[in-house]
């Protein structure tokens, strides 16, 4: 049987409009009115980040296709011991124990936490006789997620922590439950109406409600304990919710959250990197202000902006043109990274693609969303886009095996499809 | 299953891109709330400060000019993260503590994201600090005009600039102000201030968090660029200016010389003085408290702001209003013994012939002469009591411009004593005073008080024979057609012209054979009158008032010097050395009198009580 070995030039093109438009992103935001070329400073770096992922691509490619396969467990459990090194060596950045420092250079393991762990899923998920009806299996899913989840709580990075949410994504396509899924949405709705609108109305709403649905369904004894109980474990939840808010969460948790749902107005404060970038993007109108004519962006006004706030120079600089398309190119690459796992015969592979599409969609969903106001402020960064050599690399390698797994499907047998 | 799971994900992923690009859209194209918060948070507007207009004297020599003042500006809030605030306190000369203490005050009385760090920094320290400005992002300089001088002279005249302060900021209509900009405080630097101060430009730019410059807005497309003030040509004559400050070099007292023909200052001293440099923006703080304490009051104008009994000098004037109201004609003799006698009271005369005609009243200031004259006035027949009689002795002298303010164009103008009738009326009660109880104003004593200027124009308006313009210190507004009309136009006094003429023979012969031919001038037909003031805190002031040439006047003058004796022996050497000087030509620069002039410029006159308490540096340099 002829094998063909080929790298899928789709998404290996988004790749590079990405990674490209990033480093431009970069550029713009810390060249500081041309003071420093292309390879200087922060944008020289992203591009020699961009430049060692493509190396290692290479690398992976010259890699037997099993390998990974065969590794799985090496690569979760050596990053795992890595991210509980960085609490013991790491160095301090920002309030976060999160760096490990390698001569000049930091390395982030939270980054690289992400493809181990999607080595883990895949491998256990994909293991001979694994099912979402077994207990076992369910708490060795639980705990491959939440052990790194936990580990980088504890590095006090909690926005990389929740990326882990997207393998929820992942088990569903698999086929846990959408209960669960369903579940998670619910419960933000709760969490949301309880914030707004206080435990006292949302109970009096959910009872009026459930009074509604009672006349309706009076005749029908069955649906009555059910009803009462989901009435009465809302009503829990929106007490704990409360309670967690008010008493657990820190200060500026809190205060970023009420932001987000327009609780409070606080622009100097909690709100200022929102507000601020709400209006720089805002500012960029239809075309933008032109590639480095950003006043917001020349203007440093914006905290993080060539980290996590980068959309914000997209928006100025570019206009809706350069956003939506930015979100578009991010879309396509996203749907067709699906394609490629749809088009897996193996379900290992299918399964590590389709976390890295999830992980990508996870990080566009918070990192944009929270640029423009619709999602709290949560520091991860927009993929091969924001700088950081670790997100960029972690990101990179992350794609190339991805795209290595792809490039050899020809040669595995076709799995059965459940 | 599994694939329509696929199916629901691939329809979020579109789903979230859609909902966002929307929103985005709606923020960035549809919602312009955004974009006009931006430019508020990092557009700036600067103010471009226009030149202020300069100012030249009569022949067109600068004497006023501009001169760049530097403020060390922050940007609130600073950061100060990767500053070397050693390194700028070292640049600025100070401490630490002072760095904090003045970085606090700059961030309680921030105005529009900026506050003054260090005021008035010199040029020296503003050359050392702009070379490593770009270390010190935050920092940044305010360039303001502050003026300087090319003569240590004319101070009075000139005035000096300031800041506006906050009831000229809540008073302005215009608008034309912000805080922080400077205005004419005193002299003509206040009179003409809106000539001078020139239309302000605007400059628009981008600026950082930290209120650095990112460049210009729409490339200066709303930019407007400042229109320099008007400059200003001074009526004042530079050479006779400094040259009569020479001579009143150590003396209190006042000189105005006023051109008769058309009320223009030639010049206008009033001593002590100060070196007008000292009083600029950067200096004025160091000298003002230095002025202040001075006992001898050198920031005080005395030639407009301060008025003295004119003594003898008044006595032309009130001839002029005997002949004119007809208490006396150009023949009448009064007999004078030496004194004149008034019920029990003896007032002095100096000894001089018996008989007393009006030429020889001026020549030999006979105040017996002048006592009967008034005596007469008020008893004139045509008036029915002495309240009219005195009122209409007094509008004479208003239509010399006594009595209310000439309107010159140097602030801190005083209008001079002229009491109305009422002042007698309360002071003896109503109806019971007679000519008896005022007559020392017949030879300028008394409740009369004249400021230099209004001396000189009374000496003006003889040398004119019955007119004056209002005395001024402006020739010409550059870019404007005419300089104020009030000073283009002719007063009348209410003497006719042909009664100058007896008088001024008079004055005439006071430099020929009178008091004053002591220190008369070779080949000048001066008319003069001295005076010797009465002081009754020491000394008599020595006063002159003079015009010259007779025959065709050019200057007239007017000299007071405080607390130094006979008119004769101060006031008119000084008024003839500067007649002379103005009137001779440009080549001649010698005195014809020589020892005169020395001995002008060299005597101390300053009451020794004052002496120890003057500064000299306020004069110098
Ligand atoms: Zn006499």
């Amino acid at each position: 049987m002829e094998t063909r070995s080929r790298i899928d030039i789709v998404s290996l093109l988004l790749y590079l409009c990405i990674a490209i438009l990033g480093i431009a992103s970069v550029y713009s935001a810390t060249s500081d009115q041309g003071l420093y070329t292309l390879l200087e400073g922060r944008s020289g770096k992203q591009l020699m980040w961009f430049g060692v992922s493509i190396f290692l691509g290479v690398i992976i490619f010259l890699l037997n296709a099993n390998f990974f396969e065969v590794f799985s467990w090496y690569f979760y459990v050596g990053l795992m011991l890595l991210l509980v090194a960085v609490l013991f060596v790491g160095a301090e950045i920002n309030g976060a124990r999160s760096w490990i420092r390698i001569g000049s250079f930091s390395l982030q393991p939270a980054e690289f936490a992400k493809y181990g762990t999607a080595f883990a899923v895949s491998a256990l998920l994909s293991s001979i006789g694994f099912s979402f009806s077994k207990k076992g299996d369910l708490i060795k899913m639980a705990v491959v997620i939440l052990l790194p989840m936990v580990l980088i709580i504890l590095q006090g990075d909690t926005g990389s922590a929740l990326v882990f949410f997207s393998f929820i994504l992942v088990f569903y396509r698999e086929g846990l439950t959408p209960l669960i899924l369903i579940l998670g949405l619910v419960a933000i709705l709760v969490f949301v109406l309880t914030l707004v609108f206080g435990t006292l109305y949302f109970g009096v709403g959910i009872l009026l409600l459930f009074l509604v649905f009672f006349a309706f369904t009076y005749t029908n004894k069955k649906f009555l304990l059910p009803s009462i109980s989901i009435v009465i474990l809302a009503v829990l939840f929106s007490l704990s919710v409360q309670f967690l808010f008010n008493n657990v969460l820190q200060n500026h948790q809190r205060k970023r959250i009420e932001v987000t749902l327009n609780l409070i107005e606080d622009n100097k404060g909690a709100g200022y990197n929102v507000n601020q970038s709400k209006i720089a993007i805002g500012s960029g109108g239809f075309t933008g202000k032109g590639f480095l004519n950003g006043s917001h962006t020349k203007g440093d006004f914006i905290p993080e902006q060539e980290t996590d706030f980068i959309f914000c120079t997209i928006g100025e600089e570019g206009g809706w043109l350069a956003s939506s398309f930015t979100i578009f190119l991010f879309a396509s690459f996203i749907l067709r990274l699906y394609h490629l796992a749809a088009r897996a015969k193996k379900k290992y592979k299918r399964i590590f693609i389709f976390s890295l599409a999830s992980i990508i969609f996870f990080h566009l969903l918070i990192n944009v969303g929270m640029t423009i106001g619709l999602m709290p402020v949560i520091g991860i960064p927009l993929p091969l886009v924001s700088y950081g050599g670790s997100s960029v690399l972690a990101f990179g390698i992350f794609i190339f095996t991805a795209l290595r797994m792809d490039a050899t499907r020809d040669e595995d047998l076709i799995s059965t499809y459940e | 299953m599994n694939k329509f799971r696929s199916y629901y994900i691939y329809t979020t992923v579109v789903l979230i891109s859609l909902i966002y690009i929307i929103r985005l859209f709606q923020i960035q194209v549809l919602d312009d709330k955004y974009l006009n918060m931006a430019e508020r948070i990092s557009l700036r507007r600067q103010t471009v400060y226009p030149q202020r207009g300069l100012i030249f004297d009569r022949n067109k020599n600068l004497i006023v000019y501009n001169e760049p003042v530097y403020d060390l500006m922050v940007s609130v809030p600073i950061r100060l993260k990767g500053i070397d605030t050693l390194a700028v306190c070292k640049l600025l000369e100070i401490d630490k503590k002072e760095f904090i203490k003045r970085l606090n005050k700059s961030k309680r009385s921030s105005y529009r994201g900026k506050s003054v760090f260090t005021k008035n920094v010199s040029n020296l320290i503003y050359a050392r600090i702009q070379e490593r400005l770009y270390e010190f992002k935050g920092f940044f300089f305010e360039i303001r005009q502050d003026r300087n001088y090319k003569y240590n002279s004319s101070a009075h005249v000139l005035g000096y600039l300031g800041e506006v302060n906050r009831s000229e900021l809540d008073k302005q209509k215009e608008g034309y102000y912000e805080q922080g900009d400077f205005n004419g405080k005193k002299g003509v630097e206040r009179f003409y201030e809106e000539n001078l101060r020139g239309i302000k430009g605007e400059k628009y730019f981008y600026v950082d968090k930290f209120g650095v410059n990112k460049g210009s807005y729409k490339n200066g497309k709303l930019d407007k660029s400042a229109t320099d003030g008007n400059n200003l040509i001074l009526s004042i004559d530079i050479d006779l200016q400094q040259y009569g400050e020479q001579l009143l070099n150590n003396k209190m007292g006042s000189v105005v010389a006023i051109e008769p023909k058309t009320g223009e200052i030639l010049a206008l001293i009033s001593s002590p003085f100060y070196n007008p440099a000292n009083f600029n923006i950067q200096n004025r703080g160091k000298y003002y408290g230095k002025a202040i304490k001075d006992p001898t009051k050198p920031i005080f104008n005395r030639a407009v702001s301060a008025p003295y009994p004119p003594g003898s000098t008044f006595k032309p004037v009130m001839a002029l209003i005997g002949l004119q109201d007809g208490a006396i004609n150009a023949n009448t003799h009064f007999g004078c013994p030496g004194y004149f006698k008034l019920g029990r009271r003896i007032i002095r005369c100096h000894g001089h012939t018996y008989n007393t005609s009006l030429t020889k009243s001026i020549e030999s200031s006979c105040n017996t002469f002048y006592c009967n004259t008034f005596k007469s006035m008020m008893q004139l027949s045509k008036y029915e009591n002495t309240e009219e009689a005195y009122n209409s002795w007094r509008t004479y002298l208003q239509s010399f411009g006594l009595g209310s303010k000439l309107g010159v164009d140097v602030s801190g103008e005083y209008r001079g004593w002229l009491k109305d009738a009422s002042f007698y009326d309360r002071m003896h009660g109503k109806g019971r005073w007679n000519y008896a109880r005022i007559i020392s104003l017949s030879f300028g004593q008394g409740e009369l008080g004249l400021t230099p200027v209004q001396m000189a124009n009374i000496a003006a308006s003889i040398a004119n024979r019955g007119f004056y313009y209002t005395p001024h210190v402006v020739r010409e507004i550059e870019g404007l057609e005419n300089i104020p009309e009030r000073y283009l136009t002719k007063n009348y006094t209410k003497i006719s012209p042909l009664n100058y003429d007896p008088v001024i023979k008079g004055m005439q012969a006071v430099t020929r054979s009178g008091t004053g031919s002591g220190v008369a001038i070779k080949g000048i037909n001066i008319g003069g009158k001295t005076g010797t003031v009465q002081n009754p805190h020491g000394k008599n002031h020595s006063a002159y008032m003079a015009f010259a040439p007779v025959e065709d006047p050019k200057i007239a003058i007017a000299v007071i010097v405080e607390e130094s004796g006979y008119g004769a022996t101060w006031a008119a050497p000084i008024a003839h050395l500067m007649i002379e000087r103005y009137l001779m030509p440009d080549s001649v620069t010698e005195s014809s009198r020589p020892y005169l002039e020395a001995k002008m410029k060299n005597s101390n006159l300053i009451p020794i009580k004052y002496r120890s308490q003057r500064d000299t540096s306020l004069y110098g340099n």
